[in-house]
């Protein structure tokens, strides 16, 4: 559906020139939703605006439903940017528009008649959950609702690609979580391929299918999200995974591992990860039966879903016993399949 | 020579009402009409001017330049000066030199491209994520032009436009000094050069009035269109 071809963007300023896009190849599915990560000045951003000719490559290909976006111009790009629908991180409504007639706009460009358009406006804004707010201006609007009317505006085309930049990076959690559901809803609902672009590793976790990292221009991870979350290479990938499955615990396990360290100097402190079918193992329980004689304190567990209905989990235990047993122990561990880390004495 | 004593400024009596009025529809007449031509000569100035700055394409920028400098040089022409200077133009225009009809282009002018340096600063004000959101949804320059940028600044277009027509109230005044008739006219010949400072201390307070009426409708329209 999208193809990215050796892409790059090279931007000449004052300063000298910014390789914003480096390299980039990508293919994005049809139906699918794609989550671009990265933190600021990756070149996320710069990387989508090329799909709907914002932003034109310095080098490479992009290529939308076979047809090449980069060499469009006039006409013919305007009428393949309506079919590309976006989503703002600052919504970018209109504030001189009612809600109704926001997500009018795009109908309006197109020419279509009055009463169609505002049948159509009126439907969109009950599949958003707005239905009782049409007349409302976006300032009378909270920041989950604008974005809302934002999601509305960008599916009245019809489009076959809906684009989201940071759409929940000025959200709080939980209307971040409420708009992502909604996100996923309409995925399924119309049968749209998303391309969610995000510095927030929750957001991948919620709603992507597949995940490509970019760092310095460059994409230098990508692959289904269930593997990236569970087997993440790169350094940068692993800290964004990291930040998202285990912020919660780091001060309280901490403190606790170190008490329990010193109590046990032999013992091994051990971070198990499970992912897919694992998570439903009795793993401890096969662990303390092999290992009799060995002594497994559990410190904290968490278990994630992730959109791709994989699941991801995690343990941090301490293992008491001999250096041999616990060895041993590990080895196990390591033929059922899951990951364990020893986390040496922090 | 009449006694000039503070008393003079109220001898009504002396006051020639049905001259008042046919003065005073004189200056709204001349304000209405330069208003309503400034806010289109100024709107496609401005837009001009919006529309050609930051090119990097010479023509563009030879344009913006001139535009540019039409504007400044216009601007900074004091009017009294301005009107005298354009003298025979109006007789062209107008096939006449006094009179409220032959004020209108020194009048015009003047104003729109103050008005057009305040429609640029309007539409820069815009806020860019939406005109690029119009931009990404496939819009046409034009619809860029008339349904953003025009509405989004409105409150800002039409304050200035208000702040544009109070300043010619006081311009039409003085055109009226060399025969343009209206308020200020009245108050030159009939009050000043008459030693009768009742008229014109009447045609002031009638100026004032007509400023306050602008400056509410301005104001009040503001508030209607604003809903940020
Ligand atoms: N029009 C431009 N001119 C010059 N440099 C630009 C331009 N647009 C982007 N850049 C530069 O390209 C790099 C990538 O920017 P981009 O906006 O794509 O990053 P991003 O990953 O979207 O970051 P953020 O998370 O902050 O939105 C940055 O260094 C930026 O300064
Ligand atoms: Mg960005």
């Amino acid at each position: 559906m999208i193809e990215l071809k050796n892409v790059s963007k090279t931007f000449e300023t004052a300063n000298g020139k910014v390789e914003a896009v480096k390299n980039v190849e990508l293919t994005v599915d049809a139906g699918e939703i794609f989550g671009i990560v990265g933190f600021s000045g990756a070149g996320k951003s710069t990387l989508v605006r090329m799909l709907n000719g914002l932003e034109t490559p310095t080098s490479g290909e992009v290529i939308i439903n076979d047809v090449r976006i980069d060499t469009l111009k006039g006409k013919d790009l305007r009428e393949q940017r309506k079919k590309i629908g976006i989503i703002f991180q600052h919504f970018n409504l209109l504030w001189s528009r009612t809600v109704l007639e926001n997500i009018e706009f795009p109908l309006e460009l197109i020419g279509m008649p009055k009463a169609e358009r505002e049948t159509k406006a009126k439907h969109l804004a009950e599949l958003v959950g707005l239905g009782e707010r049409i007349n409302a201006y976006p300032s009378q609007l909270s920041g989950g609702q604008k974005q809302r009317v934002g999601i509305a505006r960008a599916l009245a085309n019809d489009p076959d690609i809906l684009i989201s930049d940071e759409a929940t990076s000025a959200l709080d959690p939980q209307t971040t979580d409420e708009v992502l559901d909604l996100l996923d809803e309409i995925n399924q609902k119309l049968d749209l391929t998303i391309v969610i672009i995000t510095h927030e590793m929750h957001v991948i976790r919620r709603l992507a299918d597949r995940v490509a990292v970019m760092e310095n221009g460059r994409v230098i991870e990508q692959g289904p999200v269930s593997e990236v979350f569970t087997h993440p290479q790169e350094e940068l990938t692993k800290r964004f995974v990291s930040s998202e499955v285990e912020l919660p615990q780091t001060t309280d396990v901490k403190q606790i591992a170190q008490k329990l360290l010193q109590k046990n100097p032999t013992g091994k402190l051990v971070e198990l990860r499970f992912s897919g079918q694992q998570v439903e193992r009795p793993v401890i329980n096969e662990l303390s039966k092999n290992f009799p004689e060995l002594e497994i304190s559990i410190l904290e567990g968490s278990i994630h879903q992730l959109a791709d209905k994989g699941t991801l989990g995690s343990l941090f235990v301490q293992l008491n016993g001999t250096e041999q047993k616990v060895q041993a122990a590990l080895e196990f561990l390591n033929e059922l399949q899951v990951e364990a880390k020893v986390i040496e004495h922090g | 020579m009449d006694s000039q004593g503070l008393s003079s400024y109220f001898r009504f009596s002396d006051v020639n009402w049905p001259n008042m009025w046919e003065a005073t529809w004189e200056t709204i007449w001349m304000t209405v009409v330069s208003v309503a031509i400034v806010a289109v000569l100024g709107l496609l100035l401005g837009l001009l001017l919006y529309e050609t700055a930051g090119s990097n394409k010479p023509a563009v920028k030879v344009l913006n330049w001139i535009v540019a400098l039409f504007v400044n040089v216009f601007r900074s022409i004091p009017f009294i000066i301005l009107i005298v200077l354009l003298l025979p133009v109006t007789q062209v225009l107008v096939g006449a030199i006094t009179g409220a009809k032959a004020a209108i282009p020194s009048l015009v002018i003047s104003a729109a491209p103050f008005y057009a340096r305040l429609v640029e600063i309007a539409f820069h004000e815009v806020d860019g994520g939406v005109i690029e959101a119009a931009d990404a949804m496939g819009a046409t320059k034009w619809q860029i032009v008339y349904k953003v940028l025009i509405p989004e600044s409105l409150p800002a277009l039409v304050s200035g436009l208000t702040v544009t027509a109070i300043s010619l109230i006081g311009y039409t005044a003085m055109a009226g000094a060399i025969g343009a008739g209206g308020l200020g006219q009245l108050a030159y010949t009939d009050g000043f050069q008459s030693y009768n400072n009742a008229i014109t201390l009447v045609a002031t307070a009638v100026i004032v009035i007509i400023v306050f009426i602008f400056q509410y409708i301005g104001d009040f329209s503001v508030r209607k269109i604003d809903k940020r």
